[in-house]
């Protein structure tokens, strides 16, 4: 729609006064407490400053006070729902640097883990995105079908959102007796599930029309500002480094990576990248369904380290493929038990910044949904 | 003007009995609005398969009085550097503009508060007030949000006044009255002969009823927009605008932007119900047909209009300011103009 | 033109097609858990409020040294051998130290189960208890010491003498190693 391009031009010639709204911090849909300073002209954005740092907790700094094995909490706190997704650069990092192979089962079970993880976040994602859209119903359907992931979760770990599960070298706890039907059950859940937000939100018309066609971020912007996760391949840009950079065992399924194809308006809109969430889900049941079938019954999960870890000097980087996009650690060593540094790279600060770039002679209501579309946490922005 | 109300029979024509039809509504619509409010919680519940309030009362039945008189307790909040006497004003001028209407709606044969003969015009009137109230209180806030909402809303209801009038223009033409209980006695009999199914006449009418449908959905249409519902809450809608025009209001005066709310929903409804399904008639023919059966059928069919209008708020994603006006000016428009020729010269051939 | 009519169909249609969904779903059995009435069983594992078994904890500290918030305080009073009151442990040890204080404050807890994980003998173990919801942050701090003050005093006034005996009998160091025969002497 060249509509409201054209809006635009006809808007900037008549000459209007301007008005600044501050959305958020304690906006309704901001994700988070995120304040952006929006000038509006009527109706239509001219300029967003994105305001951060509500949520600052000085992690970075933190770290280098604590063991390593005492990050980890921390570390689920960065983006806190999808947190599994969130320790595994971490552990695998320490890995690296210690030079210490986990067993297979132990990657089986994180793939399970992160897999699941991963559902339960593109669930939050899409929800949402509805939800700033005006739809109601099909947030609860995600929530509904998110909780049953999370009692998975749960089962295996302990807590609900912030699992402190993986450690390094191993897991903090085996599978319990019937995993392997639940994550079975959830997976057919997940696509039933699916397949019903399809009709009622995705292919909605009314859906259709707010969300495709804006907020278009070209393939270029989006390298250029270093995007990653379903921001980057919403604009047609094939990179998810499960695939590019596999780590883990994620060579040994067959999965595809959805890309934005156009589908409805044009590629690197709002729409396309809800729906390369949407079809990682299912691309994650199929890794899971693999996954399960492949996994080893027998073996330890527990690490073979010792208690106190004490990485030799050097340092590292190791990234991972989050939900939001890529998260990486920056690891350095001082061969004591306590890191030198550690630097975390969140996919969620980098997307971020791309919002003044993208939101500019849209309307007031789509910059909401752009900011939905990216689907960014507050927690891993500020850090 | 013909004597319509029972009670002018019952008491005679004096203050008592003016007094009894005025506020005859009102305890309606109080009642109505708690059920209504009621079945907004419980429905949109059951949609998200939840089961919404069950503490309060059996079932949960009686949250709509705890949440009156919990805004009822709650502190009146007004903003400093507002306008406060716009701003005090404003939720009872919308009110007034909802409860208004209800001076020409027939509930039954034997009871229309004021049987005047223009009475659709009349509703179209009073129903613009709303506009001014809900202005008044957008820039009286002093709230950016606030002026934000209060600029679409009007801009929303002076836009889908039209087609909702073309519409209902239609049928006047069809009806050859404005007069609401006219209306209703032209579409006596059974089912077939309601409005949106081309009213009373030969199978020549066949050809009409299509266009009659459209009218009848066009109506729909234009009045979501009117009581600012989803897919058209764009004044109020929460993710943009926090609560839009009213923002800032809290306790009883947000109570009353509430009440208009659902109030308003009741007009359109029963106007929807008046001039296209019928009004107090029976479905089916003599069957149930009467003046107390009357108010049952005509609460009944405007609830379940009410019913529909729930239905949607809980299925549909919210329009755009840009796309509003394009479906207003640009597609309900230009259809009801189509059919309001085609019902125009149904009457002509007729 | 007939993009134009194929938008409204399709606007109508899909409105349409979700009003059946919502129609579908209000006939579904509903999932919601009347909470107070009706409770999801957490599992085993979950982390929930902590519980330390005291006749267990040998006063280690490591809970407190892995905690990564801090929230646990421990301190300990060596076992005096004058103490007529002796423990045993239940692994048919002596006890070692006594646990004067043992608070966790819930208020800083952040339920990351480290403290579970390297206590030797599981005295500190997570419950499925989450209901402990108070007025103010100070009864949130727990405490789960099995010593009265009056006992924790006692106990300090024994172990002061039983050093100050030492001291006199063992003047060249420390008596550590040496504390049961020490007591068997004094008997003889």
């Amino acid at each position: 729609m060249s509509d409201i391009k054209r809006l635009d031009l006809e808007y900037s010639q008549l000459e209007s006064d301007r008005m600044r709204i501050n959305v958020g911090p304690q906006h309704p849909s901001t994700h988070g407490v995120l304040r952006l300073e929006v000038e509006v002209d009527g109706e239509i954005v001219t300029e967003v400053v994105p305001h951060l740092g509500y949520l600052h907790r000085c992690f970075e700094k933190h770290c280098e006070k604590m063991t390593y094995l005492q990050v980890i909490p921390y570390i689920d706190r960065l983006d806190y729902i999808s947190a599994m997704n969130n320790e595994w650069p971490y552990v695998m990092a320490l890995e690296k640097l210690m030079d210490i192979k986990v067993t297979d089962k132990v990657e089986y079970i994180r793939v399970i883990m992160a897999e699941l993880n991963r559902i339960a976040n593109h669930q939050i994602a899409v929800a949402t995105f509805g939800l700033d859209a005006g739809a109601f119903t099909p947030f609860l359907f995600f929530f509904r079908d998110r909780e049953y992931i999370i009692w998975i979760l749960e089962k295996m770990s302990g807590a609900r959102l912030l699992y402190n599960y993986f450690r390094v070298g191993g897991l903090a706890a085996d599978v319990y007796p019937g995993f392997k039907e639940d994550c079975l059950n959830i997976v057919k859940q997940v696509r039933k599930t699916n397949a019903e937000v399809m009709d009622l939100l995705i292919y909605n018309k009314i859906f259709i029309q707010r969300s495709a066609n804006v907020g278009i971020l070209t393939p270029e912007v989006a390298i250029n500002f270093a995007c990653s996760g379903p921001v980057l391949r919403g604009s047609g840009v094939k990179f998810d480094l499960r695939k590019d950079e596999p780590y883990s065992i994620y060579d040994r399924f067959d999965f595809d990576i959805p890309v934005g194809t156009g589908e409805v308006g044009v590629v690197g809109d709002c729409w396309n990248r809800n729906m390369v969430r949407v079809n990682e889900m299912e691309q994650s049941c199929r890794i899971i369904e693999q996954a399960i079938a492949q996994m080893p019954d027998e073996g330890d999960v527990k690490a073979l380290v010792p208690k106190r870890i004490k990485p030799p000097k050097g340092e590292v980087y190791m990234r991972a493929e989050n939900p939001k996009g890529e998260l990486g650690f920056y690891i350095v060593s001082n061969g004591t038990d306590k890191p030198e540094r550690i630097k975390a790279r969140g996919a969620s600060f980098v997307n971020l910044s791309v919002i003044p770039e993208i939101s500019k002679g849209y309307m007031f209501a789509d910059l909401i949904l752009i900011l939905g579309s990216i689907d960014i946490v507050l927690g891993e922005v500020d850090r | 003007m013909e004597n319509v109300n029972f009670l002018y029979d019952l008491l005679g024509k004096n203050v008592i009995s003016v007094l009894l039809i005025v506020s005859l509504p009102l305890m309606f619509v109080l009642v109505y609005a708690l059920i209504a409010i009621l079945a907004e919680l419980k429905v949109s519940a059951w949609i998200q398969e939840r089961l919404g309030p069950m503490r309060t009362g059996p079932w949960g039945i009686l949250q709509p009085i705890a949440e009156v008189v919990k805004l009822i307790q709650k502190e009146d909040i007004t903003p400093d550097r507002s306008s406060k006497l716009l701003y005090n004003l404003a939720p009872f001028i919308i009110f007034t503009g909802a409860y208004a209407a209800f001076a020409v709606i027939p509930f039954s044969e034997y009871f229309v508060p004021a049987g005047i003969n223009l009475g659709l015009f009349y509703i179209f009137a009073v129903g613009s007030i709303s506009a001014i109230g809900i202005v008044m209180g957008g820039w009286a806030s002093n709230n950016k949000y606030s002026l934000m909402g209060a600029m679409r809303s009007v801009a929303q209801l002076i836009s889908y006044e039209i087609p909702a009038a073309m519409a209902v223009l239609s049928i006047v033409v069809l009806a050859s009255t404005m007069n609401m209980q006219e209306i209703n006695k032209i579409q006596s009999g059974w089912f077939w002969n309601w409005f949106i199914f081309g009213g009373p006449g030969t199978l020549a009418k066949l050809w009409v009823i299509p266009f009659t449908l459209g009218l009848g959905l066009i109506y729909f249409i234009s009045s979501l927009a009117e009581t600012n519902r989803v897919p058209f809450d764009i004044p109020e809608g929460e993710s943009e605008l926090v609560a839009g025009f009213h923002t800032e209001y809290s306790g009883m005066k947000f109570a009353m932007f509430f009440f208009a709310e659902y109030a308003n929903m009741f007009v359109v409804a029963a106007v929807l119900t008046t001039i296209f399904l019928g009004g107090w008639n029976s479905p089916f023919g003599d069957f149930m047909q009467g003046p107390f059966w009357g108010v049952f059928w005509f609460v009944s069919k405007a609830f379940t209009v009410v019913l529909v209008q729930i239905w949607i708020r809980w299925t549909l994603p919210r329009f755009r300011v840009d796309q509003l006006m394009y479906i207003g000016w640009k597609v309900l428009l230009p259809l009801s103009f189509i059919c309001f020729m085609a019902v125009s010269l149904y009457v002509m051939l007729k | 033109m007939i993009q134009y009519i194929k938008n409204i169909w399709a606007g109508l249609s899909s409105t349409f097609i979700g009003m059946r969904i919502t129609w579908k779903h209000l006939f579904v059995k509903k999932v919601t858990i009347q909470y107070p009435d009706e409770r999801f069983k957490l599992p085993e594992k979950a982390r929930n409020r902590l519980y330390l078994e005291m006749s267990r904890c040998n006063g280690c500290n490591s809970c407190a040294i892995a905690c990564p918030v801090n929230c646990i305080t421990v301190e300990t009073i060596r076992v005096s051998p004058d103490d007529p009151h002796q423990e045993v442990h239940y692994n048919g040890k002596d006890r070692k130290l006594w646990v004067s204080r043992y608070d966790i404050d819930f208020a800083k807890c952040c339920y990351c189960g480290l403290c579970t994980a390297v206590c030797p003998s599981e005295a500190i173990q997570h419950t499925t208890e989450y209901e402990y919801s108070v007025y103010n942050r100070e009864s949130l701090l727990y405490k789960f010491q099995t010593l009265t003050p009056e006992q924790v005093k006692e106990k300090e006034r024994l172990l002061a003498e039983f050093r100050a005996i030492e001291k006199v009998c063992h003047p060249e160091g420390d008596a550590k190693p040496a504390e049961k025969k020490v007591v068997d002497k004094k008997t003889e």
